[in-house]
């Protein structure tokens, strides 16, 4: 695992923030860290970076503790923590060289990086007159300046515009597939995580709800039988009295758990013997935006 | 220590084009062509004087409102300026999460802040010595090529420095934990006014008062005549008198403090 956590807790006074969290981020995985806003996904990337004091449990990052190994784990990370720190009265490219002298790497990777996030044009310019979408590539420049095996990025497509994300999200699956990186990518969004995760991590109210791969996210989203009739209200009501479950009506389709095709034929006969007109029949699988909002919403 | 030279060097680099650092070169440039400008317009009067008491009425304004009120002013700005480049750029959490110490972190933006008051007090010197001897090659009626206030001055600037410290460390940590203006400004302006006005009325505890080193280590300075002749002032530098320990004592708990308050504060 490239990080570890077990059990932990973080308070703000006396609000807790997060609670137990036990994350496993194996290596070479685009870890989607998705939640609300609110949830404490930011306050869990602090932890991680050892910007706040972990309350209770552990951290191990590279199979290291992270308090007593601090400086040499940190030396493997790049991080982008909210909107990107950049200094404004320095251009793009000053930004990018003080941080490569903090690092003491070559000033020869800074052009590299600009020309990787395309701000070569605007590399003079100073950052302060940016768009928001230039100064999160900066911030993303800046966190990939050091070549780090693990790159922490907290919302980083925030402020992009729909190229500007398919880049991001293209950069990171090259990271990972050609460069063998691992990224801990957090977001609000379930449609981008989506595209690009290859592990999950869903917290709410601090709390770890789900954690596993795509597919095992997959897997736990029930499955649907998705009905269209003519009269949906008086077809779900038959089927209640029935004995069925039914989990949505609207004007044109209801929709029912699915247990098996024996069953979904079962319906089908039973609908047609009682005059309901069935148009269409069909097993659907529950999104995974219907099956975020029904984990985040039982906690 | 490699990456407290890596810090202090990125402390320059960040501030190299703003009035953080050129603030510590014009503000004693300025001050100096002043004076160099009222003592050429009025070189007639000035002629009179022998040498070393044309140094003194030379050296003597800028010394006089160094010691009340600019010198812990500037302590206050440049404290200030050096801690409000990482709050303005919310870039506290980028610099706490580089593989650097936090002692390093931390260490170098002091030592960087004191690089500047260090910087401007010299340059104060060279350019007084500069622009003295620049006066009488322009007007060889000023006599201050007669005597040599190098050694004087140089002392006098570094007990301000010395007497200065303690306010630059309770100004840095105070920039540090606020990150609006107001709060350091406002301390540091009511304190600078308090540690004036009880160096004037003479309590007897003032020395024990950071804000008020300055101003007594310009009021300690006393010329006496002894084995000069009754027209020829002669100072004295009393380097380590109470009041700079304490400043020194202030100095050094305040920077340690402030580093355990760094190591346990977190980071917004």
């Amino acid at each position: 695992m490239v990080i570890d956590t077990q059990g932990l807790s973080f308070n703000f006074g006396s609000q807790q923030v997060v609670r137990s969290l036990s994350l496993q981020v194996p290596e070479g995985s685009i870890y989607g860290f998705l939640g609300p806003n609110g949830a404490g996904k930011t306050t869990t990337i602090k932890l991680l970076l050892n910007l706040l004091k972990t309350g209770e449990g552990s951290i191990r990052i590279f199979d290291k503790d992270l308090e007593s190994n601090r400086i040499e784990i940190l030396s493997q990370i790049g991080a982008l923590i909210e909107q990107p720190a950049i200094y404004g009265h320095l251009s793009g490219r000053e930004n990018l060289a003080n941080r490569a002298l903090l690092l003491q790497v070559p000033q020869s990777r800074v052009d590299e990086m600009l020309g990787l996030v395309h701000l070569k044009d605007a590399a003079n310019k100073k950052a302060g007159k940016y768009s928001l979408g230039m100064k999160q590539r900066l911030g993303i420049a800046l966190a990939l300046l050091s070549d780090p095996k693990l790159l922490i990025l907290d919302e980083p497509t925030n402020g992009l515009d729909p190229n500007g994300i398919i880049e991001v999200r293209e950069l990171l699956i090259r990271l990972v597939s050609q460069y063998k990186k691992t990224v801990f990518v957090s977001s609000h969004l379930l449609a981008e995580v989506e595209r690009m995760a290859t592990h999950v991590g869903i917290i709410d109210k601090g709390e770890l709800l789900f954690q596993g791969s795509i597919k095992d996210l997959e897997a736990i989203s029930q499955p649907q039988i998705r009905i269209e009739v003519g009269n949906t209200v008086d077809a779900a009501n038959f089927l209640k009295k029935q004995g069925f479950t039914v989990n949505d009506v609207n004007e044109d389709h209801l929709s029912m758990p699915f247990i098996s095709k024996a069953q979904m034929s079962e319906i089908n006969a039973l609908l047609n013997r009682n005059n309901y007109q069935v148009f269409s029949i069909h097993k659907i699988q529950k999104d995974l935006e219907k099956l975020f909002l029904d984990i985040t919403q039982k906690a | 220590m490699k990456a407290f030279i890596l810090s202090f060097r990125s402390e320059f680099y960040k501030t190299r084009k703003t009035m953080a650092f050129w603030s510590a070169v014009i503000l004693p440039l300025l001050i100096c062509l002043m004076v160099f400008i009222g003592f050429l317009n009025h070189s007639e009067n000035l002629a009179k004087l022998p040498g070393p008491m044309l140094w003194l009425e030379f050296a003597a304004p800028v010394l006089v409102v160094m010691g009340s009120l600019l010198l812990p002013m500037l302590i206050v700005f440049e404290a200030y300026s050096v801690n409000n480049i990482e709050h303005k750029a919310e870039t506290w959490k980028t610099l706490f999460s580089l593989p650097l110490s936090k002692w390093s972190v931390y260490s170098a933006k002091y030592l960087y802040a004191l690089f500047l008051i260090v910087l401007c007090l010299s340059l104060f010197v060279l350019f007084t010595l500069g622009f003295g001897n620049l006066l009488s090659i322009i007007k060889p009626a000023l006599r201050f090529n007669e005597y040599h206030t190098e050694s004087t001055l140089a002392q006098i600037y570094l007990k301000l420095l010395l007497s200065s410290l303690g306010i630059l460390s309770i100004q840095f940590l105070l920039s540090l934990l606020f990150r609006d203006f107001l709060k350091p400004m406002g301390i540091g302006f009511v304190a600078t006014v308090a540690g004036i006005i009880m160096a004037n009325v003479g309590w007897k505890y003032t020395y024990l008062f950071p804000y008020s080193h300055p101003m007594l280590t310009i009021r300690g300075l006393k010329p006496d005549n002894a084995g000069n002749g009754p027209d020829i002032p002669h100072i004295t530098v009393d380097m380590f008198t109470k009041d700079i320990w304490v400043s020194l004592s202030v100095a050094v708990g305040v920077f340690i403090l402030g580093y355990f308050i760094v190591l346990k504060k977190s980071v917004k």
